[in-house]
């Protein structure tokens, strides 16, 4: 041992020997936190957990424990009772709004998927430089201000908006079309354009990872572009048309902006209502109730549609 | 670089949609600064003329300056606790085995999914209840809510690139947890963390719904451009305005992705090299 | 080895991962100075237990001291050694100065000092001048010196090495070992050093402890472990072995025989082994033991063959041979250096020949 003290102080004299090592302190907890991952795992996590827990978690029992109380004058009457969803049930206007939410929602969906799809599948396999560049420029527009999008569509599809006085200046049309603004169409139309970038990603990821010898293999056997496109590259890529879907169907039921701006009366949404009853209507226990039963069909619909989809792959399998 | 394989000949018709693809996504964004530089109070064609009328208007409105400052405001403050809560949370999720941690991951990620209308009113009732009364902080926390997971997002992929044996040598050299965070961790992250800062302040900054519904008497930005699109004379110099966000949040959201993404793919590189 | 001489003391230490045993009551003793090697098949713990030597891992039963202290309540940054990682885990946001300089920051050196150090450090491992190379612009082996500089420049008490050259090519690999070694003993400090190679950890170790399914099988010297292995786990990871079912004879003489399939009578001391008359036994003779001849040797053991299969190898030839009183053949490794091995590979099938060995050559375990 000294003589391999000896050897090692050659290259660097000036060390001083071990024994002057930092002597070894550690308090219990320390140890603790030492020997138990897990614990220190949630430590690091609990700031963010309490955030989401007084964020999340605490409002939505509240939510849930409101929808069963009901307006007094202006204060509520805490027994709890079924009254609202009864309403809500029995109701007609109710239904009609939310099956007008989930129904614009719907076709907004699928007209945002099957417009995305061309487009993550051009940028799946035909860009081959700068990839990530035409991601960017996709994705773009989806990060600026929610609101302003929608406005711009306000002052495209307004009645003295651009395509009407464009159409007008060209004299095309006499009158301004009034069916562009205030329609369920315009709603449709806007929140195409505004989630696209939802679409875009998750179809961009499953086209991208599929293994290009699938395709060269389908062709090797005899499969043409377009049979090729719906034997291998369609049920290959359902995945991210799944989550496209998901991503897109679940935000755009409560929607509040796009049918406040461009939906008219016809046009409105579920969303519009439940923030009336939080505002004009000041029946906030009725706001709950309807926020409850929207996430309720939210789950129902995406539950459905999972298994659906799920037993169409295995048909498929 | 591969040759063109059979599969990936140029396809004209696929090209032409993803122009006018293109062209459509962005062509209402780029109506706005257009019509805010048109000397006319109605947002119509024919364009009338150039004018910075609006601007100068929108300049000396203290409204629009004060709601700019209370964006700005939360917005910082948002961007750096969602930044920091995303880096511990990223760091928690990638480097300890933690039973639940896809539950754990998930839960985070609901907020990106679940209509915002529903969180908006939730915090709402809650704030009401607790006798809270709404401010510029109650945005803040709805905004935490919306931006966390974006942070997250952005956070995740970092932590999950670099290897795990960069902080165990670390501390294998000596160093404890906290000098292997700023010595070894944190520079090796920083571009997702310069990218999580710009992308939260950002959707702060632009957020509408939550705002909507926690704004006390100083509104946010969004909130007054949307108290203000009741006017049609007031409609121009909200053009202005909002050609100002758009000018000014591009470019950042531009650095953010690219800084985000850079990173992670020259990482990756680096981790494949060895 | 006795207690007091124990560096590195391992006192039946177990590790569980869920419901999964990596580790299953290991204990053993590496003395100051000694080049050690954990030698095993990937998933026996041998990685594992290096682990928990760093504090990466912590113990789920027993203690592991070192120098005397037990370590369990210890965290990584305190324990006194340091580990050259399987990757190297340079960083890559430091250049080669700041990586080999990293752990220094405790001692507080002027930087005039520290710059001194990371000089003598890049001297010691052949890099001068590459202090301010980027950590990318480095090779593999460049990389393994610049972890073990790193590690090296605090002079711990034990350096723990991660399977350090198996991201080598084989030539670098084999000039790594000799550089490797060579630095061992000049800087005098312990070395655990874990791998899966059999030949590199014989190249380079003091001893070797055989590892598998979280056990240690043997713990010896290198030519301990070739020539003596105590189970036919041990025996058949390193190198080949050849396996004979064998009885044990004790006509009341003091030095027993064994009767061996295929092989005949074979006297043993009894200092190599000692068990009862009638005992079932394994016997077990490597490759290279066995002498090959075309006539009958003069030697006192030996059995006619057959050949079954050959292949020549340029030094040394392979041959598979079948005897009488045993169903799978022998197989026999002999050097090149007459005519008749060379010629492997043209003996036609079934050429009768000879096989001999000596007593001494042959190694006695007990049956599975």
């Amino acid at each position: 041992m000294p003589e391999a003290l000896d050897r090692m102080t050659r290259f660097s004299p000036t060390h001083p020997p071990p024994g002057e090592m930092p002597r070894i302190k550690t308090g219990r907890i320390a140890t603790l936190l030492h020997r138990n991952e897990t614990l220190r795992g949630y430590l690091l996590m609990s700031p963010t957990l309490a955030i989401m827990t007084i964020g999340i978690i605490i409002p939505f029992i509240i939510l849930l424990v409101l929808s069963f109380w009901t307006r007094q004058g202006f204060e509520f009457d805490t027994t709890l009772t079924l009254t609202n969803y009864r309403r809500v049930a029995s109701e007609p206007i109710f239904g009609a709004l939310l099956a007008r939410s989930l129904w614009i929602s719907g076709v907004a969906t699928i007209t945002t998927v099957a417009l995305c799809y061309p487009m993550a599948y051009f940028v799946a396999f035909h860009v081959r430089r700068n990839k990530m560049m035409w991601l960017i420029l996709i994705t773009l527009p989806f990060w600026t201000s929610y609101l302003l999008r929608v406005f711009a569509w306000k002052v495209i599809l307004g009645y003295e908006g651009v395509i009407n006085s464009a159409l007008i200046s060209l004299g095309w049309i006499e009158a301004p079309l009034e069916f562009l603004l205030y329609s369920r169409e315009a709603v449709i139309i806007t929140l195409a354009h505004a989630w696209a970038a939802f679409a875009i990603l998750p179809l961009y990821v499953s086209l991208e990872k599929i293994d290009k010898s699938l395709l060269e293999a389908a062709t090797d056997l005899g499969d043409g572009p377009v049979a090729r496109f719906f034997r291998v590259t369609l049920p290959l890529s359902m995945p991210g048309v799944i989550a496209a879907c998901f991503l897109i169907f679940i935000p755009t039921t409560g929607d509040y902006i796009t049918p406040a701006l461009l939906g008219g009366p016809d046009g409105m949404m579920i969303g519009n209502f439940i923030q009336v009853q939080f505002g004009p209507v000041n029946n906030w226990p009725m706001g709950a109730t309807l926020s409850i039963v929207l996430m309720l069909w939210i789950c129902a619909i995406a539950l459905v549609f999972l298994f659906v989809t799920r037993k169409a792959q295995e048909r498929i399998a | 670089m591969k040759a063109t394989s059979h599969l990936q000949r140029p396809n004209r018709s696929l090209q032409v949609y993803a122009a006018v693809f293109l062209v459509v996504l962005y062509l209402p964004v780029l109506l706005i600064p257009l019509f805010a530089f048109n000397d006319s109070i109605y947002v119509r064609f024919p364009l009338r003329g150039f004018t910075t009328q609006w601007f100068v208007e929108l300049w000396n409105r203290q409204p629009a300056w004060n709601a700019f400052w209370n964006s700005i405001r939360v917005g910082l403050t948002v961007a750096v606790i969602s930044t920091v809560l995303g880096i511990v949370a990223a760091k928690a999720i990638t480097r300890y085995r933690m039973p639940g941690r896809t539950a754990l991951v998930t839960f985070i990620m609901m907020p990106l999914v679940i209509p915002g209308i529903i969180f908006g009113v939730a915090l709402l009732v809650l704030l009401s209840r607790m006798g809270v009364p709404l401010s510029l902080y109650t945005v803040t926390l709805g905004h935490l809510i919306v931006c966390l997971p974006f942070a997250v997002a952005t956070l995740l992929p970092r932590f999950e690139g670099f290897d795990r044996s960069m902080e165990e040598a670390s501390a294998d050299l000596g160093e404890n947890g906290w000098w292997t965070f700023w010595r070894v961790t944190f520079p090796m992250v920083f571009p997702g963390v310069v990218a999580s800062l710009l992308l939260t302040f950002t959707i702060s900054f632009d957020e509408f719904i939550m705002a909507f519904f926690l704004t006390g008497t100083d509104p946010t930005l969004p909130i007054y451009i949307w108290s203000q699109l009741r006017f049609p004379q007031q409609f121009p110099s909200i053009l202005a305005l909002a050609s100002l966000v758009l000018f000014f949040s591009i470019p950042l959201i531009f650095i953010a992705i690219w800084v985000g993404r850079l990173g992670v793919s020259q990482s990756s590189e680096g981790t494949a090299e060895s | 080895m006795t207690g007091s001489s124990a560096f590195i003391s391992v006192r039946s230490v177990s590790k569980a991962f869920g419901r999964f045993l990596a580790i299953d009551n290991v204990s053993m003793d590496i003395a100051q100075g000694e080049f050690f090697s954990l030698l095993g098949a990937s998933g026996c713990g041998k990685t594992t237990l290096l682990r928990m030597l760093a504090g990466f891992e912590s113990t789920t039963r027993g203690e592991i001291f070192i120098d005397g202290q037990p370590m369990s309540p210890v965290p990584p940054h305190h324990r006194p050694v340091n580990m050259v990682f399987q990757n190297y885990a340079i960083f890559p946001h430091l250049n080669v100065r700041d990586n080999i300089a990293y752990g220094l920051r405790k001692q507080r050196l002027p930087r005039a000092r520290r710059h001194e150090m990371v000089e003598e450090m890049l001297e010691l491992i052949k890099l001068p001048g590459f202090g301010t190379r980027k950590a990318n612009e480095l090779s593999g082996g460049q990389r393994q010196r610049i972890a073990l500089a790193r590690a090296l420049i605090l002079r711990p008490k034990v350096l723990l090495l991660d399977e350090p050259l198996g991201a080598l090519d084989k030539q670098l690999r084999e000039q790594m070992q000799l550089e490797l070694r060579a630095l061992q003993r000049k800087v005098g400090i312990t070395f655990v050093f874990v791998t899966h190679d059999q030949e590199e950890a014989l190249t380079l170790s003091d001893r070797i402890a055989v590892m598998q399914g979280g056990q240690v099988l043997q713990v010896d010297t290198p030519a301990g472990l070739y020539e003596s292995p105590n189970s036919r786990s041990v025996a058949s990871f390193i190198g080949n072995m050849n396996f004979f079912r064998g009885t044990v004879r004790r006509n009341g003489a003091a030095n027993a025989i064994i009767e061996t399939e295929g092989l005949g009578a074979i006297p043993v001391p009894d200092s190599r082994f000692a068990r009862p008359d009638g005992a079932a036994v394994q016997v077990a003779l490597r490759p290279e033991k066995f002498a090959i001849s075309p006539t009958k040797p003069d030697a006192v053991h030996a059995v006619q063959g057959r050949l079954a299969n050959s292949a020549y190898l340029g030094e040394r030839s392979h041959f598979y041979i079948t005897i009488e009183g045993r169903g799978e053949p022998i197989a026999v490794s002999a050097p090149n250096h007459n005519r008749f091995v060379a010629n492997a590979g043209s003996h036609a099938e079934d050429t009768p020949l000879w096989l001999s060995w000596s007593s001494d050559a042959i190694v006695v375990l007990d049956p599975e």
